[in-house]
């Protein structure tokens, strides 16, 4: 290098970097040979980094302090929010068929623990056989429903999810039955003996529907209606169910459709739970 | 995300906040006004992404475009301000005397300088960053950079006017003298 003819003169964004250390290793050793032949530049860093440095000891006791109750309230509706994001994200994954065909699946309590579908275990459906009477009566009445066979469609999936999950106290998600040619219509809420229940329709391209019919059983004992049993059909209606309940929770699924094949979606549904 | 990785951003969000109003209560409108926004908007939050710079941008977008309304607050409450600071801080005299008349300064900044020099001061980000969160190119993140830290230098190196604490709270800043 030619050291007779001095350098160019620093550029501010070369002087910036100096003071704010934005440079790698290299360029930095090149940018202070040239500060070093430059006492006009060294005067301009040198007054950059006595600002720089008073402006990052300004204000540093507010880190300190407690953060006013009502900052902290927002954040923690903030937070609770996106809790209820991410589920509904975990769900539309599994929707889409992207994370998991089985396992751990569409129905979570509150936030997503880990839980795992166990072996359905053999008991007795204590409150099953009235509940899975409200699941057929449900589906006679809206199956057959042309105009307004759902109060939210498919298209507001994410809206009926948090809708109905509030309303049945349990974080809902929505199983994906495609494979087994079924594409959701939507769903609504209805009454029930132990509160609400809602009901999810799913319909073939051929127009053929079923429904699950979900909702907190009434038990006599706790114990009870912890006791999860195994798959039950029932033709307790005019239209076949297959029902069971788990952790306190009903399930029915209806449809006008052979036995074997309603077998089928139930586990489907089931094996997303 | 947990909550406590809201919670842990609410401390910085207060510091960069006071620094750009220069008002305790007009800062923490600001911040609760973020935390608000990223409750409506948390769906463009990309996860795992840094998520002090998304909130960053959502409090610069806030201020950008109510800007009038934080400084107006400034306006209407400095001599309290001032005293609410005061209390706060409880440092010695000097130290005092010197962050007031920083913030101060700093308020003198047109809001895009001084916003691009907090971000890359106090804050320590990238240019890179600084841009993405204020939305101007790298380049116009450079030029703003130099024109407040040109202009804060001569706002540190003139006398205080009319406010009673003054140049002794730049004397101790040496070398500034070298700009005569």
């Amino acid at each position: 290098m030619d050291r007779t003819t001095p350098p160019a003169p620093l550029t501010d964004d070369e002087l910036h970097a100096l003071v704010d250390s934005q440079m790698d290793a290299v360029s930095q050793a090149a940018l202070e040979w040239r500060l070093a032949q430059d006492p006009s530049a060294q005067a301009t860093v040198a007054q950059w980094c006595r600002q720089r440095d008073l402006l990052r000891s300004l204000h540093t006791s507010v880190m300190d302090e407690p953060a006013p109750s009502g900052l902290m309230a927002a954040a923690q509706q903030t937070a609770a929010k996106r809790r209820l994001i991410d589920n509904r994200w975990r769900w539309a994954g599994i929707a889409a068929g992207v994370m998991m065909a089985f396992g751990a699946g569409w129905l979570s309590h509150g936030e997503w623990s880990g839980y795992q579908p166990q072996p359905a275990r053999l008991a007795q459906a204590t409150g099953g056989t009235e509940f899975v009477r409200q699941a057929g009566f449900a589906h006679v009445v809206y199956a057959p429903e042309v105009r307004h066979p759902v109060e939210v469609a498919a298209a507001e999936q994410a809206h009926l999810v948090q809708w109905l999950s509030k309303r049945v106290g349990k974080a809902l998600k929505i199983p994906n039955l495609a494979s087994q040619g079924y594409e959701l219509v939507g769903g609504r809420l209805l009454p029930g003996e132990g509160g609400a229940r809602a009901q999810f329709m799913f319909q073939q391209a051929s127009g053929n529907r079923i429904t699950l019919y979900l909702g907190a059983i009434e038990s006599k004992t706790a114990a009870q209606s912890r006791a999860d049993t195994a798959f039950r059909f029932s033709t307790e209606t005019s239209v076949p169910s297959f029902y069971w309940v788990d952790q306190g929770f009903g399930y029915a699924l209806s449809g006008q459709v052979p036995r074997d094949t309603l077998m089928k979606l139930a586990e489907a549904v089931y094996n997303q739970l | 995300m947990q909550p406590n990785d809201l919670i842990a951003q609410i401390p910085g969000l207060r510091r960069y906040a006071r620094a750009l109003t220069g008002n305790t209560w007009a800062a923490d409108d600001l911040v609760q006004d973020t935390l608000e926004r990223a409750c409506l908007k948390w769906r463009l939050w990309v996860v795992g992404s840094d998520l002090r710079a998304w909130l960053f941008t959502l409090m610069h977008n806030l201020f950008a475009s109510g800007s009038r309304r934080f400084m107006r607050r400034q306006e209407a409450g400095t001599m309290v301000d001032v005293d609410d600071v005061a209390h706060v801080l409880a440092a010695p005299d000097g130290a005092l005397d010197l962050s007031l008349d920083l913030q101060r300064c700093l308020l003198l900044l047109p809001d895009e300088q001084r916003t691009v020099l907090l971000l890359v001061s106090m804050e320590d980000m990238s240019y890179q960053e600084a841009a993405r969160i204020t939305g101007a190119p790298v380049g116009t993140v450079m030029s703003r950079l130099s024109r407040a830290r040109a202009r804060l230098q001569l706002l540190l190196n003139a006398p205080a006017t009319g406010q009673g604490k003054t140049a002794t709270a730049v004397n101790p800043v040496t070398p500034l003298r070298r700009l005569k």
